[in-house]
């Protein structure tokens, strides 16, 4: 939960430098705008192609398996990122080898046993932490993530991974969009479906990872799908729809922690209320440029990328 | 290699080759000589293996026997200078892809990296935008390319795969029923455009057919398959009752009607589609 203890000493006063100010004087809040930003990116960047893949249902799996993760970390005594990285990157590779054929998680057998993991990981997760006696944030912090408590070494951490996400996806963009929207030809082509199957399920376990220990487990799925499917409704280019769905994975982290600040409810509620709203509005522009029968001004234009 | 030799080059090789799929033979014995330039129709009834043979030139599909040479080199080699066009797909009206970007992926999808050239100027960003006009106004897709490609109806869709699968001015295209689904005058408009396409940019085309009398005028070549075998010649020698009668091993008429179309009766009927089975027990 928040720290109700700094923020009795905080109030907004809707003046945008004081405000501001006071956000960015606590270490520990600029921790958490640091690392917010970081998982940010990595969540739009790769949350953009998860929802082009219809694989939200593994992204909200591997979400959720942060949770047991982190909890059987503790309860064992080591470092959570251990727990959050290690056991969605098992679940990641396990995902990844039973998807069917180099293709998209969209089969009826995937779906089933994704549902079966996610559903065994959820008690797991509750049984660690009734099992562990001492000192827990309790599975509240864990589920629907927390501002404070984040290190200089987590942002490190997250930087890191974040960079290596970065220019992993920044290499294999391409021949993963073509083998997303046209696999037969991507195929056919000698782009390596499979192992590119593979390498996504990997940097989403990973995402999934650094974004649960931020926002929390259950919001991070929020992260990964709404900033994508608001932009996606938005534009059919996709460099443009990318570049939207970062800025907005951004801003909705940033105003989730600034509102998580201020007030005393936890930065998860914050963070999927605004990308909702985002989502709504997005979805109401949609409607009324096709009712109107252009396609938005977005979605129109000359085929530079 | 020069330019030169590539055309005197056959596109296309097999020599008694075989695929076999689930330890059965789909087709067996199969020669096939495929000149450079050639329009070329696969016909025969559902279930004999045409799909499977555009696969097996492409290097989809092994060989179970025999050897195959394309464009000079074994199956699979030479996939950079082939263009596909698989059997009909069709894209999802939400799809937040435009026509255009779809036929770029024919031109750098395959490439690393992220799509965002060296600025906007670059010499290879301006070249890819030029041949990926070129291509869209090859197939005459211009006015719609940039819409969303789930949202054009399914003949343009069709173009823009053509335009995708033409757009790195392949040696050979391969095309698995670009005809299916489209209505008569888009059949013969598009049938008319690969061949011209084949004529001026001196590419050998195969394309897998259901009807031969759209592409009829056109073609160089027919590759007929069923009961397991294959026969290829011109039209005139291929498609004719005694050929056919051969081939099916069951009397066989082809009628030619005044307006030059022609029937072929007598064909055992075609199991139902993608079943997978060949009924006529031919295989072995």
């Amino acid at each position: 939960m928040t720290g109700f203890a700094v923020l009795a000493a905080t109030g907004l006063t809707w003046h945008l430098g004081s405000d501001l100010r006071q956000l960015t004087a606590y270490p520990f809040m600029v921790n958490a705008l640091r690392a917010g930003a970081l998982v940010a990116m990595m969540a739009g960047a790769v949350g953009w192609f998860m929802v082009l893949r219809r694989q939200s249902f593994a992204g909200h799996s591997l979400s959720m398996i942060a949770f047991p993760g982190a909890s059987g970390a503790i309860l064992l005594g080591i470092n959570p990122l251990i727990g959050y990285f290690g056991m969605t990157g098992v679940a990641a590779l396990a995902f990844a080898a039973s998807s069917p054929r180099g293709g998209r998680a969209g089969s009826r057998e995937g779906a089933a046993l994704i549902g079966t993991v996610q559903a065994f990981v959820l008690a797991l997760g509750f049984l660690f932490v009734s099992l562990y006696k001492g000192l827990m944030s309790g599975p509240i912090a864990l589920l629907f993530g927390s501002i404070v408590g984040i290190s200089n070494y987590d942002v490190t951490i997250l930087a890191v991974i974040g960079a290596v996400t970065a220019v992993v996806l920044a290499v294999i963009a391409r021949p993963l969009f073509f083998a997303t929207v046209d696999e037969e030809v991507a195929r056919a082509r000698g782009v390596p479906v499979r192992a590119l199957s593979f390498a996504f399920f990997v940097l989403l376990g990973v995402t999934a990872a650094g974004a649960a220990e931020v926002v929390g487990a259950t919001l991070t799925f929020a992260l990964l799908v709404l900033p994508a499917a608001t932009a996606q409704r938005l534009t059919a280019r996709p460099v443009l729809s990318m570049t939207i769905t970062i800025g907005l994975s951004i801003g909705v982290t940033w105003i989730g922690m600034a509102a998580a600040f201020f007030s005393v409810y936890p930065i998860g509620f914050f963070v999927t209320t605004v990308a909702v709203a985002v989502y709504v509005v997005a979805a109401g522009i949609e409607f009324a440029a096709r009712r109107s029968g252009t396609r938005g001004a977005l979605a129109v234009g000359k085929f530079q990328t | 290699m020069t330019l030169d030799d590539r055309r005197h080059q056959p596109s296309v090789v097999l020599v008694n080759a075989a695929v076999r799929i689930a330890r059965q033979n789909v087709w067996s014995e199969v020669n096939l000589t495929v000149g450079h330039g050639e329009f070329v129709a696969i016909l025969g009834p559902n279930g004999t293996g045409k799909s499977t043979l555009v696969k097996a030139i492409l290097g989809l599909h092994p060989l179970a026997q025999g050897s195959a040479s394309v464009l000079g080199a074994p199956p699979g080699v030479a996939a950079r200078r082939i263009g596909y066009l698989p059997q009909r797909r069709s894209f999802d009206p939400g799809l937040p892809v435009r026509g255009a970007d779809i036929v770029r992926f024919g031109y750098d999808g395959d490439r690393w990296g992220f799509p965002l050239g060296l600025g906007k100027m670059s010499r290879a960003r301006r070249e890819a935008r030029e041949k990926i006009e070129w291509a869209i106004e090859m197939v005459g897709a211009g006015s719609y390319a940039h819409r969303p490609i789930g949202q054009v109806s399914g003949g343009e869709q069709q173009r823009l795969l053509i335009a995708q699968a033409l757009v790195r001015d392949p040696d050979l295209l391969l095309l698995d029923e670009p005809l299916d689904s489209l209505d008569l005058p888009n059949q013969g408009s598009v049938a008319a455009l690969l061949s011209d396409i084949c004529r001026k940019q001196g590419m050998t085309v195969m394309l897998v057919a259901h009807d031969v009398n759209p592409i009829l005028g056109f073609l160089d070549r027919v590759v007929y398959l069923a009961r397991g075998r294959v026969i290829s010649g011109t039209p005139g020698e291929v498609i004719t009752a005694e050929t056919l009668s051969r081939l099916y091993d069951t009397r066989i008429d082809v009628f030619t009607t005044s307006e030059g179309r022609l029937c072929v009766v007598g064909q055992p009927d075609a199991p139902a589609p993608h079943s997978g089975h060949d009924h006529h027990g031919g295989r072995n």
